[in-house]
């Protein structure tokens, strides 16, 4: 029954008046789960915190993923930590998104070459949508990332992509 | 022409359409894709391990009854308290009295150590032995003889 799990045909003025009032609705209440793993985590709660405000983008951290729209992975990823990065991330509902912060979580950051016990990256597990790089990336970068982010939801669409 | 009555049925009607239509609204909109990774029980990441039916502590119990006994006592004052003034001194003693009976079943549960938290042993109350009650060994054997 759910009006965004269905795709239209035809994109006409109902069908884009939707989405734009939909994904406005989506980007405007991004609510993330909070996932500071390491010293990005301190960044993260930086952008949280009244400086640089996250709260006036409507983003407001939750402490289950059954009620967050968006993971932000922040920090170093181990091969521990990477099993409960799966289970947590299949646990948040529909539509997710997930922002893997700073270098740790983009490619393994400083450990690459040596950690034995590091991922190499997020993305190994779980689909990302936005990369913020960074080691720690600075509050304006990680709220630059949360900017990407809604961009990219406010071009979906609920009209199929027709096939050139 | 809306009574008093009316109004607080025009707010309940207005409450549930709120939540009500909220929810629905949700459920027509939010996509559903179920599959059993998603359906398990959160415990922080972790694969969940065993039952979740704990056992409760009894203090809990005991501490929730004498709440519920004061709180009735909450409740008789809070009419008092806005027509006392009208009532003169005799409304005063009287929740006065009804207080006095009170403090002494709060004293009651105090001592009797209902309302600590740790408690060592049950504070039995002492009394003499055998006050008022006939020692039992020699009543068998006057039966016997």
């Amino acid at each position: 029954m759910g009006l965004l799990d269905q795709k239209f045909d035809n994109a006409n003025i109902v069908v884009t008046s939707m989405d734009n009032l939909l994904n406005w609705a989506r980007l405007s209440s991004l609510w993330g789960m909070q996932f500071g793993l390491a010293c990005c985590a301190i960044e993260m709660m930086a952008t949280g915190a009244s400086h640089y405000d996250l709260d006036r983008f409507g983003t407001f951290f939750r402490g289950t993923p059954r009620q967050s729209d968006v993971m932000i992975v922040a920090g170093t990823v181990t091969l521990k930590m990477a099993s409960r990065i799966k289970v947590l991330y299949d646990q948040m509902s529909e539509p997710r998104y997930v922002i893997s912060m700073g270098s740790c979580s983009n490619c393994g950051g400083p450990y690459w070459e040596h950690g034995y016990h590091v991922l190499k990256g997020v993305d190994r597990i779980i689909p990302v949508d936005v990369y913020v790089p960074g080691c720690p990336p600075r509050p304006e970068a990680l709220m630059e990332g949360l900017l990407k982010l809604q961009e990219k939801i406010r071009s979906e669409s609920l009209a199929r992509k027709k096939s050139a | 022409m809306v009574t008093e009555f009316g109004r607080v049925l025009i707010f309940l009607i207005v409450g549930v359409v709120f939540v009500a239509g909220g929810l629905i609204f949700a459920w027509l909109l939010r996509p559903h894709r179920p599959y059993p990774s998603k359906l398990a029980t959160y415990e922080c990441g972790e694969v969940p391990v065993g039952d979740t039916r704990v056992r409760f502590n009894i203090r809990f119990y005991v501490v929730a009854l004498i709440f519920l006994l004061f709180d009735v006592e909450v409740v008789f004052l809070f009419p008092w308290a806005l027509v006392y003034r009208d009532l003169g001194w005799f409304a005063f003693l009287e929740m006065v009295v009804f207080l006095g009976i009170l403090l002494v079943g709060y004293a009651y549960v105090w001592r009797k150590g209902d309302l600590d938290w740790d408690k060592p042993a049950p504070k039995v109350p002492r009394f003499e032995q055998g006050a008022g009650v006939r020692e039992t060994h020699l009543a068998e054997e006057e039966i016997i003889v």
